[in-house]
């Protein structure tokens, strides 16, 4: 495809972003890695030695980790099963021909682009406050008690939260995959009398499957490392303390460098499984 | 001045040769049409020349000048693409300027060559719309334009017309044939079309798998294909390739006729068959005869209008003065 | 009648499709709402949805505590900066990739993207650690690089597969035509894809802007943008409900807008090509 001269050119143009990323991700990686093998506690004697196994072991065991891996699971796995399922369902619908289509796709994505720290404030102190929330205002109107809701149903607020947040992306992508179906498709199958649920389950679902795994994979990767919405609303209390926000609370809260750094490389050995899934969509997606 | 010479060229990508070892001189002035079915290796034969592939071993003189490992730039020729390759942003005007700019030439003896090619081209009036606004054979006036203002040694087209559909395309290959009468330039054209090779070169390289399977006048490689390939490959419609007995009675393993060389009679002749289809284009027919022993089905060219339809049956009497001959492996037999 | 039912069909996917839309901007609309408010009205009970005093003063009262205009500033530069320096680095890379692709072009480009999968609580120490050394901490120079890192494949990524949708035979009849690397680049590559380059550009100025983790862990008060003037909203400014709205309101609405007018270029720029 393309002369020597052509070839040695676009080596040296390639250089400076190989060499940049290459420098972001070998530095901190291997200082982390030494540091999670180090007793290191900045504020209380800095660097007192080799450590071994001891962060590894002291992180896996403590009390805190187990919880905080069920806190990330659930999140995780609550907004993932919130977004993909709605949706799915929204894709289909924003599909359908109406009037203002336009208007309502971008009432639909806004959240997305609003800022992380911006939207849980929002919904901490404008709709799930126990005594001024909008939520609040709600459940008094239908008689009931309002629920202090950050509190008492921790985990469902922040899931709802992020997967206000999420929805758009999840939206957007499976609607245009929807989009890129062939109608002809449709057409012979409800010329072959498949009712409007088996068209669904026969033809739409098979044709969003790819779309659906990505968005599950790129919502993993992000959703596993969520902060700013913790970090605004319930500072890892009331049972919110996710991996992330335990090894961020280890490293710059208590200062603890080398525990914390051992949780890093679990947090990174993590996200390496899911982005490995991740990377043979894309990469034979090249190919295509 | 546009002589340009290969020596022992090879191409290959990694472990697969495209382009075996290969010589061919190309004579100043010459109009030369590369033809072969696609995948032949024209159109890398063509960037090789042109600079935009390396070559692998060998060596390309222009003009007498080693010009292997020179920059397209620097070779002084002008390429023609297929899809027109123009600046989709610039203007016509600015299109055709590009490589004079890049040359940097003074403004004025640009402004000049544009509107003599403009002028040459049919494209005075075009000259401030888009790419986008132009109709292909527009589109493609400008690529031709693109490259005459540069008066280059040589002009390279790689398919240019195969974008262009059949009644521009008749137009369109007169008017490089006029070009190059006109501007008396060496001109390396790429087609996969046997009829554009015959009508527009003086001489005709016939490739296939990358190999150089004949190189001559149009006429002589009608006359005196060297093998069976180049035989099938030139005329329209393909010679008939005869095998069996019939081609045992001649001494060879295949004889050919064309089928423009094959009389029909209704009563008498040497092979007797039935007519399957019978195309009636009115200038010609165009018979395609079922039944004859070694060939099936034998087509025959008639001028004019005859009676034949599908079932008749029918004679057949060839023109053994243009039959050829081929042995085993395919050569022909003089 | 196959008409009128089209219609009718038509009417209820109309009527259903805003009342989900609505629902799901409502938070969104209910914020600008509140930001008109006054305290008072804005923790009234009942809520007032569209009949109370329209005021301005929240915007004034934010502006003048909080001096919102440095933290839009640091915004500006911070997304703005990051993303310009990432896409002069991000264009001959892409180019190279899409025009001279080679055995390991693949490899480096999934290698690229996967580097944008590193928690980056994982690496929240070291680069702290050389923050403090470098003496990059709360300034706006270190935000832009590491911005500009965690974005650069995502830039790189996107404006590869804008270019390759250019034919490589019109750069070639550039090489043709005695245009240098450079010349090809510049006069003909580039201006052939400023509608790539610029959704590219957006749409890492949105992902910058918005920017979460290290924009609030690296920053203090002379470099914080507006992620970290909302957080500081969270206690206990948070309780007055108009102010906090119209902070709010502050820090979304320009990238909201831009937001709009991206939003084509998300799915492509998000899913890595993986959805097209």
């Amino acid at each position: 495809m393309a002369t020597q001269h052509s070839r040695s050119a676009a080596r040296l143009m390639m250089a400076p972003a190989v060499f940049l990323l290459l420098v972001w991700m070998l530095v901190p990686l291997s200082m982390t890695l030494w540091f999670s093998f180090r007793k290191y506690l900045p504020l209380r004697g800095g660097d007192l030695g080799w450590a071994g196994f001891d962060n590894y072991v002291r992180f896996v065991t403590s009390s805190s980790f187990w919880p905080s891996v069920m806190t990330t699971l659930m999140i995780v796995g609550g907004v993932l099963v919130v977004t993909v399922v709605l949706g799915v369902l929204l894709a289909i619908l924003l599909d359908q021909p109406m009037w203002g289509q336009g208007v309502v796709r971008i009432l639909v994505i806004a959240p997305f682009f609003v800022m992380p720290t911006v939207s849980a404030l929002v919904w901490k102190n404008m709709f799930m406050d126990p005594v001024n929330g909008l939520f609040a205002h709600l459940w008094k109107f239908f008689g009931a008690e309002p629920i202090a809701w950050l509190s008492e149903a921790s985990m469902q607020s922040l899931i709802m939260i992020v997967s206000w947040q999420w929805l758009p992306f999840a939206t957007l992508i499976l609607l245009t995959a929807i989009q890129s179906l062939d109608s002809e498709q449709l057409e012979a199958a409800e010329m072959d009398g498949a009712p409007p649920l088996a068209r669904f389950f026969h033809i739409i679902l098979p044709h969003l499957s790819r779309a659906i795994t990505v968005v599950i994979l790129i919502q993993t990767i992000f959703l596993l490392s969520i902060f700013a919405e913790i970090f605004v609303t319930t500072q890892g209390s009331f049972g919110t303390k996710t991996l992330t926000y335990l090894i961020f609370q280890r490293v710059l809260e208590s200062q603890n460098v080398g525990l914390g750094s051992a949780g890093g490389v679990y947090a990174i050995i993590l996200a390496n499984i899911v982005a490995l899934f991740l990377m043979r969509i894309v990469g034979k997606n090249l190919d295509a | 001045m546009g002589r340009i010479q290969l020596k022992q060229v090879k191409k290959s990508f990694g472990d697969v040769t495209v382009i075996p070892p290969l010589d061919l001189t190309i004579e100043d002035g010459e109009f030369t049409v590369f033809v072969g079915p696609s995948g032949c290796g024209k159109s890398t034969l063509l960037r090789l020349i042109a600079g935009l592939e390396d070559t692998t071993d060998g060596v390309i003189e222009i003009d007498g000048k080693d010009a292997t490992m020179l920059p397209p730039a620097k070779r002084s020729l002008a390429m023609v693409f297929q899809s027109y390759a123009l600046y989709p942003h610039m203007s016509v005007r600015k299109n055709i300027a590009f490589p004079m700019k890049m040359a940097g030439m003074d403004k004025a003896e640009q402004d000049k060559r544009i509107a003599s090619a403009a002028k040459a081209l049919n494209l005075t009036d075009y000259l401030d719309r888009r790419p986008g606004q132009l109709s292909g054979g527009q589109r493609q006036r400008v690529a031709i334009g693109r490259a005459i203002v540069r008066e280059p040694a040589a002009f390279l087209f790689d398919e240019p017309l195969s974008n262009l559909d059949a009644a521009l395309r008749v137009g369109m290959r007169m008017e490089i044939s006029e070009l190059h009468k006109k501007l008396d330039t060496t001109m390396i054209y790429v087609t996969h079309d046997q009829v554009e090779a015959m009508t527009m070169a003086d001489k005709i390289v016939v490739l296939h798998a990358g190999v150089i399977e004949q190189v001559g006048s149009p006429l002589e490689l009608y006359r005196n294909p060297r093998n069976k390939f180049v035989a099938g490959f030139i005329g329209s419609p393909r010679m008939n390739f005869i095998e069996g007995p019939e081609a045992a009675k001649h001494d060879a393993q295949t004889i050919g006729i064309r089928p423009e060389h094959i009389e029909v009679s209704t009563t008498e002749g040497l092979w007797q068959g039935r007519v399957g289809v019978a195309e009636h284009l009115g200038s010609d027919t165009f018979i395609h005869v079922h039944g004859v022993p070694g060939c099936d089905p034998m087509t025959v060219r008639v001028g004019g209008e005859i009676p034949v339809h599908h079932g008749d049956t029918v004679f057949l009497n060839p023109n053994l003065d243009h039959l050829h001959r081929f042995d085993a492996k395919g050569l022909r037999i003089q | 009648m196959a008409r009128a039912v089209k219609t009718q069909r038509k009417a209820i996917n109309t009527a259903l499709a805003w009342a989900v839309g609505l629902l799901i901007f409502f938070p969104i609309l209910w914020t600008i709402l509140t930001s008109f408010k006054t305290e008072a009205q804005a923790i009234s009970d009942p809520p007032v949805f569209l009949f109370f005093d329209w005021t301005l003063e929240n915007y004034a009262v934010v502006q003048e505590r909080s001096n919102y205009m440095r933290f839009l500033w640091n915004s500006v530069i911070i997304a703005g900066g990051s993303t310009i320096l990432g896409t002069i680095i991000a264009i001959p890379a892409a180019w190279s990739m899409a025009f001279v692709p080679s055995k390991r072009t693949k490899d480096i480009l999934l290698w690229m993207l996967s580097t944008k999968m590193l928690p980056a609580v994982g690496v929240l120490y070291p680069i702290y650690l050389l923050f403090i050394k470098l003496g990059w901490l709360d300034s706006r120079v270190g935000l832009i690089i590491v911005l500009m890192l965690i974005n650069l494949p995502i830039i790189v990524w996107m404006l590869y597969t804008y270019f390759r949708e250019i034919p490589g035979e019109i750069l070639e009849a550039a090489r043709m035509d005695g245009a240098s690397l450079r010349e090809e680049i510049l006069y003909v590559l580039t201006p052939m894809a400023v509608p790539g380059i610029a959704s590219t550009i957006l749409l890492n100025i949105i992902l910058a802007w918005n920017e979460p983790f290290w924009t609030l862990n690296l920053t203090a008060a002379k470099a914080a943008p507006l992620t970290a003037f909302i957080a500081s909203y969270s206690s206990p400014e948070g309780l007055f409900y108009a102010k906090l709205s119209a902070a709010s309101v502050m820090a979304i609405a320009p990238i909201l807008i831009m937001g709009w007018f991206s939003q084509k270029q998300l799915v492509r720029g998000l899913t890595f090509g993986a959805v097209k």
